[in-house]
């Protein structure tokens, strides 16, 4: 399931659960407002998207212990290289969610506009953006 | 950036499950859900079976892929579509007891909010009333919906059934001979009438 998915890669598996749930709720609430025709599957991206990015900045608020670490927690079973979603956790907010959703999710950058709520050359920029950063990381970790 | 996955594990299959349910069961509480769908398995393959309040809406066969399915019931109905397993357990229950030949008469309610009023529901109305393991022909249905003339739109009618099974269009035969077509593919007809008996020779 692409939400739940999406919720595991952009927040983790301990949260993705309540993410998820707080997403189809909040989603279902808003259905009323929807017009004809739009597609759900791309409506609940969008809101999950939301979640991600609010869940974002609630923990860079959040005061850390210092000897809580990592600031940013990597999905723990997670394919591939922990350091690459350590890399991904500190992408800027927009950049790390065009990057799930465009490598993790394989979402068309229409798709990836719609989730953002931002034009298609915008998402394209995010996720080139940010999958240069990563690259660039990964350089720089060998 | 081929690196960049998340392994599907077990447990990620679990959490998604759980998380789907306690979403359903807060959904129903809070009133959100007006079409509750689930899959069911069953000889005739995995269906997708969907109810709102008003009784069973809709039973799609695998051909038809989950997310037209789900689109076409959040546009006709309401967009408040989610997977629950309880709005849909009255159905499931019977489809259970129907092919294990312990049920010879659906009792689920039918919501006919996919069919068009008028004479395509009215065919499907008296295709309702056709008996376990007997058959009608498509001029005899097109009679009993009140226009005798109207053999080839009540096949029509019979064709665009949402609740297939439930509605048994698989009862309904040309009065020439033969089984006839299906929208479920034919070998589905041939089993259906074979299951209740009422294929001779």
């Amino acid at each position: 399931m692409d939400v739940y998915r999406f919720l595991v890669a952009a927040v983790g598996p301990q949260e993705a659960e309540d993410c998820f749930q707080e997403t189809f709720l909040s989603a279902l609430r808003a259905y009323p407002g929807l017009r004809d025709g739009s597609n759900l599957k791309g409506w609940l991206i969008t809101i999950a998207t939301r979640k991600a990015l609010d869940h974002w900045r609630a923990r860079r608020r959040r005061p850390v212990p210092v000897e809580e670490v990592p600031e940013h927690p990597a999905p723990e079973r997670a394919d591939g290289e922990p350091e690459l979603w350590r890399a991904v956790a500190a992408l800027p907010p927009m950049q790390r969610a065009a990057v799930i959703h465009r490598y993790v999710l394989d979402l068309t950058y229409a798709q990836v506009a719609e989730a953002l709520g931002t034009s298609e050359e915008a998402a394209r920029a995010n996720a080139y953006e940010g999958r240069r950063k990563l690259r660039a990381m990964q350089e720089a970790g060998r | 950036m081929r690196e960049l996955r998340i392994r599907w594990t077990d447990e990620l299959e679990t959490a998604s499950r759980r998380a789907a349910e306690r979403v359903a069961e807060r959904a129903r509480r809070a009133g959100l859900v007006d079409v509750g769908y689930a899959e069911v398995d069953s000889p005739v393959g995995r269906l997708l079976v969907a109810a709102t309040r008003g009784g069973l809406v809709r039973v799609a066969y695998p051909e038809e892929p989950v997310d037209h399915v789900l689109e076409e019931l959040a546009e006709t109905i309401s967009p408040r579509v989610l997977e629950d397993r309880r709005i849909t357990d009255p159905v499931r229950r019977d489809l259970d007891a129907y092919f294990e030949g312990r049920l010879r008469r659906f009792r689920a309610a039918v919501d006919w909010a996919l069919t068009h009023p008028g004479f395509s529901r009215r065919v499907l109305e008296e295709t309702a009333r056709i008996p376990f393991g007997s058959v009608a022909t498509y001029g005899e249905l097109a009679r009993r919906a009140g226009s005798p003339r109207a053999a080839r739109a009540a096949g029509n009618a019979l064709h665009d059934n949402p609740v297939p099974i439930v509605v048994p269009c698989h009862r309904v035969v040309p009065s020439t001979g033969g089984i006839g077509q299906y929208g479920g593919q034919e070998w589905r007809k041939a089993f259906l009438l074979e299951l209740e008996g009422a294929l001779h020779g």
